[in-house]
């Protein structure tokens, strides 16, 4: 084989019906599933659940993102890129569902792009600042525990798309709370200021925590989580002081729209264009 | 004694046979092969930087899915080259501070602006094509973790290529506004990626020997006209104009003839005086510093951990 192979090929086979870069093609991610909404099921409170949980994931990645060159070692880039990934591919179904349920057949950038921060239905603890690695890590650990154990009881949701978005989605969470735990547990425990930083952090997410709950009955399970995590770590328990508002309801931190306009600049600039 | 070690080693050299990290080698040949993967390394990882800036503004899901998974990469074959490097007695955290410090150097490519969202695909198309021909002989390479390491690499650069031209191609259908993007980003990026090859043979002081011990197959200027005559039809294909009047089909050569890139504008950024070095190192100092906390953290942690398990299996 020469060493120019792979270079040489690289103009063939870019014809329309074969842009294959990353799946397929541009069709939605969920070609080929009966989409139908089942009978029985409110097709709108679907979608709208669809989307408070796409929103919570795209806003997430989109923190995670940030993480990016700024890790605080080469592992960690991976791994948060990693996760990033992850919640932006559930992002994406949530969105395609969202479409789907609603009936306006939106994709899953119209909703990404051209949605305004009072549209979004994310908690507000997905778009609060990264912080330093404590809070990012508090963060996760609080945010990857409550999706993990919702995306379990979702996983037998009467909605067949739903359900199996969620199953999917278990095994990545499950993943993304035993990185999170790992690392509260390395940082309680590791030395004074890591000790000091990741007890400010739990301090610090605190306040936005309640809101998970408002529309799923997870706190057992969550707080049972953070319970083993904190006594490993050598942490105390932090103390439930809640926030008045809900990022579920279009209330949000002024943190939202600045991450917003990052987001959509490009897509809102060229409307017209094919990416 | 170290004579015998010698031949034996030249032997394994020609024979084209690989050299093993416990085999014997000359001090020359491990501190070249040394530098060489660290600069590769650092390269990876001071190129994350460019293209990670429109991971947040990318313009649709799917895009940002895509340049995610790639600037992952970047960081992973960040980590082999790193592994490999530390197969020659190399320290990850030395080398480190060495990029840090300014005393290893990293691509000079990196050291340009991204401006706009069709760069991410022009980089994707020119610079990991670069790479691409840079690296797949390099799969031969005479060290066998190098040369292992880089088959991987260039399997998923080849992918990084791909969807760089891919992005291209799919904005040169889109509007005009896009189509003019891409050209701009090809205008700006075909001078460096040219320099990316290095300086030509005759002013490439290491070249002589690395080509001898077989850590490099091909010339700076062979793999140069590669990549030139491997991107012209391309152009062709997208319906962009590289940016060189002297850019022509040479009929007695079978090559393409082509202008002569600004060698002293490579020398300058080299030298750390590009629009973005002091931008990428600060960066990365950053990030190192103020991670410095988190990885006195696991140290500590994981000394705790061993304290604990030894009185425990004492008691």
């Amino acid at each position: 084989m020469s060493d120019d192979h792979v270079y040489l090929t690289l103009a063939e086979g870019h014809e329309d019906d074969a842009r294959w870069a990353y799946g397929t093609g541009f069709e939605d991610p969920l070609h080929g599933v009966d989409t139908t909404v089942p009978e029985g099921i409110d097709a709108r409170e679907l979608a709208a659940l669809c989307v408070a949980l796409a929103d919570d994931a795209l806003v997430s990645a989109q923190r995670l993102a940030e993480w990016i060159t700024r890790a605080p070692e080469l592992e960690e880039e991976v791994a948060l890129a990693n996760i990033g990934l992850d919640l932006l591919g559930q992002a994406r179904l949530l969105y395609s569902r969202a479409g789907q349920a609603d009936g306006t057949g939106r994709d899953e950038d119209a909703y990404a792009y051209f949605r305004d921060a009072g549209d979004f239905r994310n908690v507000r603890l997905a778009e609060v600042p990264n912080g330093d690695f404590a809070f990012s890590i508090v963060r996760l650990l609080m945010l990857s525990s409550w999706r993990l154990a919702h995306f379990e009881q979702l996983a037998s949701h009467p909605d067949p798309v739903l359900a199996a978005i969620a199953a999917k989605g278990v095994k990545e969470l499950a993943y993304h709370r035993q990185y999170a735990a790992e690392w509260a547990v390395r940082l309680g425990d590791g030395t004074d200021e890591s000790h000091r930083r990741t007890r400010r952090a739990l301090e610090q997410v605190a306040p936005y925590v309640g809101e998970l709950f408002t529309a799923c009955d997870v706190r057992d399970e969550v707080v049972a989580v953070l319970r083993q995590v904190t006594e490993a770590a050598g942490l105390p328990m932090p103390v439930y002081r809640p926030l008045p508002g809900s990022g579920r309801h279009g209330e949000h931190t002024e943190h939202l729209a600045p991450l917003l306009a990052e987001l959509q600049g490009v897509a809102r600039a060229h409307p017209e264009a094919t990416w | 004694m170290t004579e015998q070690l010698q031949e034996h080693f030249d032997a394994t050299i020609s024979r084209d046979q690989r050299i093993e990290p416990r085999d014997w080698m000359p001090d020359g040949y491990r501190r070249t092969l040394i530098r060489q993967i660290a600069q590769h390394a650092h390269s990876e990882i001071i190129g994350m930087q460019p293209e990670g800036e429109w991971i947040t503004r990318a313009p649709s899901l799917r895009r940002k899915a895509i340049l995610f998974a790639k600037v992952q990469d970047e960081a992973g074959h960040g980590l082999y080259l790193y592994s490999a490097a530390e197969t020659l007695g190399a320290d990850r955290a030395d080398l480190t501070n060495r990029l840090i410090e300014g005393r290893q150097k990293y691509s000079s490519i990196f050291n340009y602006p991204t401006m706009s969202f069709a760069d991410v695909g022009v980089i994707g198309w020119f610079v990991d094509g670069a790479a691409i021909c840079n690296q797949v002989p390099l799969c031969r390479s005479s060290y066998g973790p190098y040369a292992r390491a880089m088959v991987r690499i260039c399997k998923e650069e080849s992918f990084h290529q791909r969807q760089g031209y891919e992005l291209l191609m799919t904005m040169m259908r889109g509007t005009e506004a896009q189509r003019e993007m891409v050209q701009d980003a090809v205008n700006r990026w075909w001078w460096p990626s040219l320099m990316m090859f290095g300086p030509p043979d005759d002013s490439s002081p290491n070249s002589a020997q690395s080509m001898a011990w077989k850590i490099k197959r091909h010339s700076n200027d062979e793999l140069r006209q590669r990549f030139v005559d491997m991107t012209v039809p391309q152009a062709d294909k997208l319906g962009v104009t590289l940016p060189d009047p002297e850019l022509r089909w040479n009929a007695e050569r079978g090559r393409h003839d082509f202008g002569t890139p600004d060698w002293d504008e490579l020398m300058r950024v080299i030298k750390g005086d590009g629009p973005c070095n002091d931008q990428r190192m600060e960066r990365r100092r950053s990030a190192h510093e103020e991670g410095a906390w988190v990885r006195e953290a696991a140290t500590a942690h994981a000394a705790k951990q061993a304290a604990r398990a030894e009185k425990g299996a004492v008691a």
